[in-house]
């Protein structure tokens, strides 16, 4: 589904990934793990096309389409989705407005009919039901005055809303109680099936205990230097990512 | 001898040449303004004597005026004797199919949702004889009529109700007002007159009506609207069409009064031709618009989506007067590229127990400047006078400018003014956040857009606010990028 090869990229002249290889199939459930700095949310925007990133090398391929060329909206409407790490807010537009807007254009590049009110609402009425979010929050202007476990939920609406093919959570997890976690959790392996597949980019081991990664792979100074699967996970939460730090650097 | 006295004194003096005799026969008057070109106007409408007399008043009264200098635009000097204040309506030439149509005006119809009938007569094409605009205007007059309700042109209600006129003309906004009010009162061209007798409320906006009754009103046009006890009226002005004109100065009157318990809402969708992306051409739009509450309980309500001309000067106002009664002002303002609007409101207390509400929404994008410019002034003997302002101010781009004058005069300890402001920018981020849920960016900027101005949106009438909505977004297309 997904194929990076030694991807290279930075922000304003500063190189942050230095040669990503990644591949992720259907089905899969992806963690990527890594101190502070390390380029994990950088390789998340990267993906998701955010344009203050430059590539300067490497290749992405999703669903067998090179994805660097295109703008963010393709991206999205190809089926990739960016739960962000910090949800902006947008004062005076309602979930139910947005997400109309999001699942139409969608709707449209892939060719189909654009839903109707009524049938918009029924899909909405589903969604909410299946990750256990308020319809209070949906009515209130999209993320305005949220908490940031609400904002959180809400990503995880908005995913089951479009049904996207890869899901990427940046750092879900920050900020959110054992409650809120579980509810996310929920929310994300509800979703899951044999024909899409999830990257969860975290620093600490605690969500994997609810989202049970297949491979788990440790990113340091822009490169992924260790890969292994959920024991791994375990691993660093018991030892801490020096001894990772380490073992890269001498070899270096 | 200043600059003005010395242009003053060249237009006293100099003896018109054609004389006012011959200039009668034309369809319009020779550029320039003089006591003959007023008094041509008058004769060309067949007024009485009473009204070419008011007019000339105005007139001199204007010599006498300097044209503002306190609104935050800039554009060079008009010079008054190079317009021409009088023609005579021409029938716009009348095409056959919308086929015939500028292809570009058909594209905006389309973005804006206007039906194709609509479309047919915004571009002068001849419609089906079956919903012949005559016939739809025949069917509201009627209705209007079993209620007493009078609605037509200035002109006509002088000939056909001059008592009325004479009461009404000029008591809200005197035509000493200002220098454009005062110009306005001795040359306008026409406009409407809609009067709501007592205990009538008018059953449908007279929006549709006034679309289809639009056409070549002028580039002064003044109207009046008259609320009597009781009664209640919702009127819209303008199109969201594009609308272009030769005449590049509009200066326009608004008058409202509304007598005991009535209430006026007044709304605007103003779209004139805001000049080319250069900051070249385009309309001068500088109006007065007053609402007087002069009865008790009574209220006016303005709302206002502005996005055309190359620059606005506007500043809807209310006086409270009655005791109880209640101002509100609602607007959305947008400029691009060179547009300069110098807009906002005035709430004047004078009665007790007098309440305001003034919720501006200014969106600035390109190389253009946009101004709020308001006045809360509660008089001494307005008791428990209370007002509140929201002026929030959204800025697309860095090349833009976002400004706020508020006035506030209280001579009364008692009364409760509140005033809020902000100003934000529309982030790449918001916008990112849209593209990555599949939205374009043109649509991220008209969701953010619109809800930004949803406050002011809502109080629309329910048809206008969703072509008002598209309008604002296409007004904004290519503004960031």
């Amino acid at each position: 589904m997904l194929k990076i090869k030694n991807l290279h990229a930075g922000i304003e002249g500063q190189q942050i990934l230095k040669g990503i290889n990644l591949e992720v199939k259907a089905g899969e459930i992806h963690a990527i793990m890594g101190p502070n700095g390390s380029g994990k949310s950088t390789l998340a925007s990267v993906l998701a096309g955010r344009e203050e990133y430059e590539v300067t090398e490497g290749e992405v391929e999703f669903l067998g389409k090179n994805i660097l060329d295109m703008a963010p909206e393709d991206r999205a409407r190809e089926g990739l989705f960016l739960a962000f790490q910090y949800p902006v807010e947008i004062p005076g537009v309602s979930s139910n407005n947005f997400l109309k807007t999001a699942v139409n254009q969608v709707r449209t590049y892939r060719g189909l009919e654009p839903l109707d009110a009524v049938h918009f609402l029924k899909l909405m009425k589903e969604k909410m039901a299946m990750v256990e979010i308020e319809q209070k929050l949906i009515n209130r202007s999209l993320n305005e005055g949220f908490s940031g476990g609400e904002k959180k939920k809400n990503e995880i609406f908005q995913m089951a809303i479009l049904e996207p093919k890869l899901s990427i959570l940046d750092e879900t997890d920050s900020g959110l109680d054992i409650d809120a976690l579980r509810v996310v959790a929920n929310g994300v392996n509800k979703l899951k099936s044999e024909d899409n597949a999830t990257i969860v980019v975290t620093h600490y081991q605690r969500l994997l205990d609810y989202i049970v990664p297949n491979f788990v792979h440790v990113l340091y100074n822009g490169r992924i230097v260790k890969s292994g699967d959920k024991s791994l996970a375990f691993e660093l939460e018991e030892k801490g990512y020096d001894w990772i730090k380490e073992e890269v650097d001498s070899v270096a | 001898m200043g600059k003005d006295d010395q242009i003053l004194e060249e237009l006293t003096s100099s003896d018109y040449k054609y004389g006012f005799e011959t200039l009668i026969e034309n369809d319009s008057a020779p550029k320039g303004l003089n006591e003959d070109i007023v008094r041509f106007i008058s004769a060309k409408k067949n007024e009485p004597e009473w009204l070419l007399e008011w007019r000339l008043k105005a007139y001199r009264h204007w010599l006498t005026l300097e044209e503002p200098k306190w609104p935050n635009v800039k554009y060079p000097k008009i010079d008054f004797q190079d317009i021409i204040f009088y023609s005579a309506p021409k029938p716009n030439k009348e095409l056959q199919s919308l086929d015939e149509v500028d292809p570009e005006l058909l594209e905006t119809f389309k973005k804006l949702g206007i039906s194709l009938e609509e479309q047919k007569r915004l571009s002068g094409v001849a419609v089906d004889a079956v919903i012949d605009s005559v016939s739809v205007k025949t069917t509201f007059k009627e209705t209007l009529g079993e209620l007493g309700i009078i609605f037509c042109s200035l002109s006509e209600a002088v000939h056909e109700h001059p008592e009325l006129i004479k009461k009404y003309l000029g008591s809200v906004v005197p035509m000493t007002d200002n220098y454009y009010a005062a110009l306005n009162s001795a040359v306008f061209s026409d406009g409407s007159f809609c009067y709501i007798p007592k205990g009538s409320r008018c059953p449908m906006e007279l929006s549709t009506y006034f679309r289809i009754n639009a056409s070549g009103t002028g580039q002064f046009e003044r109207t009046l609207i008259v609320a009597d006890e009781d009664a209640y009226v919702s009127y819209l002005e303008g199109c969201t069409a594009p609308q272009r004109d030769e005449n590049q100065l509009h200066a326009a009157v608004v008058e409202i009064y509304a007598e005991t318990n009535a209430e006026v809402k007044y709304s605007t969708v103003q779209n004139w031709y805001p000049g080319n992306k250069e900051g070249v051409g385009g309309i001068y739009n500088f109006v007065t618009k007053r609402g007087l509450c002069k009865g008790n309980n009574s209220k006016i309500s303005w709302t206002q989506v502005e996005t055309g001309s190359a620059i606005t000067w506007k500043y809807p106002s209310c006086i409270l007067k009655g005791d109880n009664s209640v101002g509100e002002f609602y607007s959305v303002a947008v400029t691009n590229n060179y547009q300069q609007a110098d807009t906002g409101s005035k709430m004047i207390h004078l009665g007790k127990n007098t309440k305001s509400t003034i919720i501006s929404k200014g969106i600035s994008a390109g190389k253009s400047q946009n101004s709020y410019r308001g006045l809360v002034k509660v008089h001494k003997n307005a008791t428990n006078a209370r007002n509140f302002s929201q002026c929030d101010s959204l800025l697309m781009g860095n090349k833009c400018g976002a400004h706020t004058f508020p006035y506030i005069e209280i001579n009364n300890s008692t009364a409760k003014v509140e005033h809020e402001a902000t100003t934000s920018k529309i982030g790449e981020d918001q916008i990112f956040y849209c593209n990555q849920r599949g939205i374009d960016t043109e649509n991220a900027i008209a969701l953010i857009v619109n809800g930004f101005a949803k406050k002011v949106l809502n109080k629309l009438p329910m048809e206008f606010a969703v072509e008002a909505q598209k309008l604002l977004a296409l007004t904004l297309e290519e503004s960031v990028g």
